[in-house]
């Protein structure tokens, strides 16, 4: 059957590789910065930039899931790596908020943590990742046991959905790309929706 | 030997800007030289242009926000270029003397172009410095004569899908509209702008005549206008429609009333590199000693 051939190739794939395309994002946007090449706001770029990689990266996760349930096919291996990447993302986003955006003022800082519901949304859903990015390894699974590990793991959800309110509330008109981005969260969030009972299918 | 090319010439020798369009309006004619943009050489210096140093060219027109060619900032530099702005006329209607529609070129006859250095500040909390050619709104609204009644200036700019794709989508309502009420619309601060640094304005930035309002957030400043009108009653705003909780028709620059999703505390300086940090935000965007008398009594945390 060809996803069984899909899920036997798939497996000699290293996982390492993930993260090496996933860095990819990051080094070209460092190569950017350093040649002076991210346009009048390099600021607002790169926080831009380095959110919309973080969305992006928690999309392809979260297809993971619904590929092999509802497709067969297995990617499970490289699961952990995108959900990895999506927190150093987004810890990156956060921090080029803090260090060159708003460059270490404090008072306009805690008032937009306080005050901003936009960054209020923003700022739960990286809390939210942290104990999943904290308890992305095999000790954690041991130590949790498979099934709690599981319940934990389903906060993810909740970081990508207000991931993605967080775009919606700070943009000014729906472009194509906020309607694209939030449409395809709300599917996959969705998917999740639909009740178990039935047996893993494959199409071909 | 390999060619190298001789790197001994420096900034003290070349030819002044005033010396060589001057000698292509020998070669070419006085017509031809003024092809290029009417009089902008000529431009005079105004007292109520800032010290402060402008932003590139290339920043000012590779960083824009102009729906009507799409939402990113680097799309109406490149999309920009659809747009005609030969021949362009602006219908001037409403509460005047002599309405009518006036060929652009018959407008900028009877004005002195001047330059005009402003801080441009954007909503959004960025900002920039840009050197402006225009004049005073006042004067065409005087040569058209302001009748008693009208007590604000509404403006349009252009509708051609055709040229601007952004206006196929229904993001904003078009034609996108802006105003002023009379009294800020007759300040000598409030200019229509044909141009930057000496060149015809590009595109992108509003082209061929635009209006600048320098103690308003930019949206307020309308751009590629082609419908000045004299009203008696406070005209619709683009985006006071799109979203009158955010955007008041007023919309002066003032960090103390902060946008409902974001501080305008503090603003950051475009062209001032990754490490810029941010500068803190003005009352008027810095033209307060010109322009506050113009709202005494009025609370502008209402009148935002």
């Amino acid at each position: 059957m060809l996803v069984d051939r899909f899920n036997g190739a798939v497996r000699k794939l290293p996982v390492w590789g993930v993260y090496g395309i996933g860095a990819l994002p990051l080094a070209s946007v460092i190569w950017l910065a350093v040649q002076g090449n991210l346009g009048g706001d390099p600021v607002g770029t790169l926080e831009r930039d380095l959110g919309l990689w973080a969305l992006r990266l928690l999309i392809l996760a979260l297809c993971i899931s619904p590929l092999r349930r509802f497709v067969g096919m297995n990617l499970i291996r490289f699961r952990r790596a995108l959900g990895v990447l999506t927190f150093v993302y987004a810890a990156l986003h956060l921090t080029v908020w803090v260090t060159l955006d708003l460059a270490f003022r404090w008072g306009e800082i805690f008032a937009a943590l306080t005050k901003r519901p936009f960054i209020i949304v923003g700022m739960i859903a990286f809390v939210a990742m942290v104990p999943l990015v904290l308890t992305s390894n095999n000790w954690s699974v041991r130590r949790l046991g498979a099934a709690a590990w599981q319940r934990l793991h389903k906060v993810t959800y909740l970081a990508a959905g207000l991931g993605a309110l967080h775009f919606v509330m700070l943009s000014k008109v729906w472009k194509p790309e906020l309607i694209a981005y939030t449409a395809v969260m709300v599917v996959l969030l969705a998917l999740r929706l639909v009740p178990k009972g039935r047996r893993r299918t494959a199409l071909v | 030997m390999p060619f190298r090319p001789d790197n001994s010439l420096t900034r003290a020798d070349v030819t002044p800007k005033q010396l060589w369009l001057n000698r292509r309006h020998l070669l070419l004619g006085a017509g031809a030289a003024f092809a290029a943009g009417p009089g902008f050489a000529q431009a005079v210096k105004s007292p109520f242009s800032t010290t402060e140093e402008p932003n590139t060219l290339e920043d000012i027109g590779s960083y824009n926000n102009y729906y009507e060619f799409g939402f990113g900032k680097e799309d109406p530099a490149a999309y920009a270029s659809s747009l005609t702005t030969t021949p362009w006329s602006i219908e001037i209607g409403g509460l005047v003397d002599k309405p009518g529609t006036y060929d652009l070129a018959d407008i900028l006859s009877q004005v002195t172009l001047e330059e005009r250095i402003y801080r441009f500040r954007c909503v959004e909390a960025w900002s920039m410095i840009v050197p402006w050619n225009g004049f005073e709104l006042a004067s065409l609204l005087n040569r058209v004569g302001v009748q008693a009644e009208a007590k604000y200036v509404a403006f349009e700019t252009v509708v051609r899908p055709e040229e601007m794709p952004g206006q196929k989508t229904a993001a904003l309502d078009w034609p996108y509209r802006e105003g002023l009420r009379l009294d800020e619309a007759m300040h000598p601060l409030t200019i229509l702008a044909t141009g930057i640094y000496g060149e015809p304005m590009p595109n992108q930035n509003g082209a061929p005549i635009r209006l600048v309002v320098p103690w308003k957030y930019g949206f307020k400043s309308i751009k590629s206008i082609v419908k000045i009108s004299l009203v008696a009653d406070m005209p619709e705003t683009t985006w006071n429609m799109q979203n009158a909780q955010e955007y008041g028709f007023y919309s002066n620059v003032n960090p103390a009333v902060d946008h409902p999703r974001w501080s305008q505390a503090s603003e950051r300086r475009i062209g001032a590199g990754l490490f810029g940090g941010r500068v803190d935000t003005l009352p008027f965007n810095g033209y307060a000693d010109q322009v506050a008398q113009l709202y005494a009594g009025q609370d502008l945390k209402v009148d935002y």
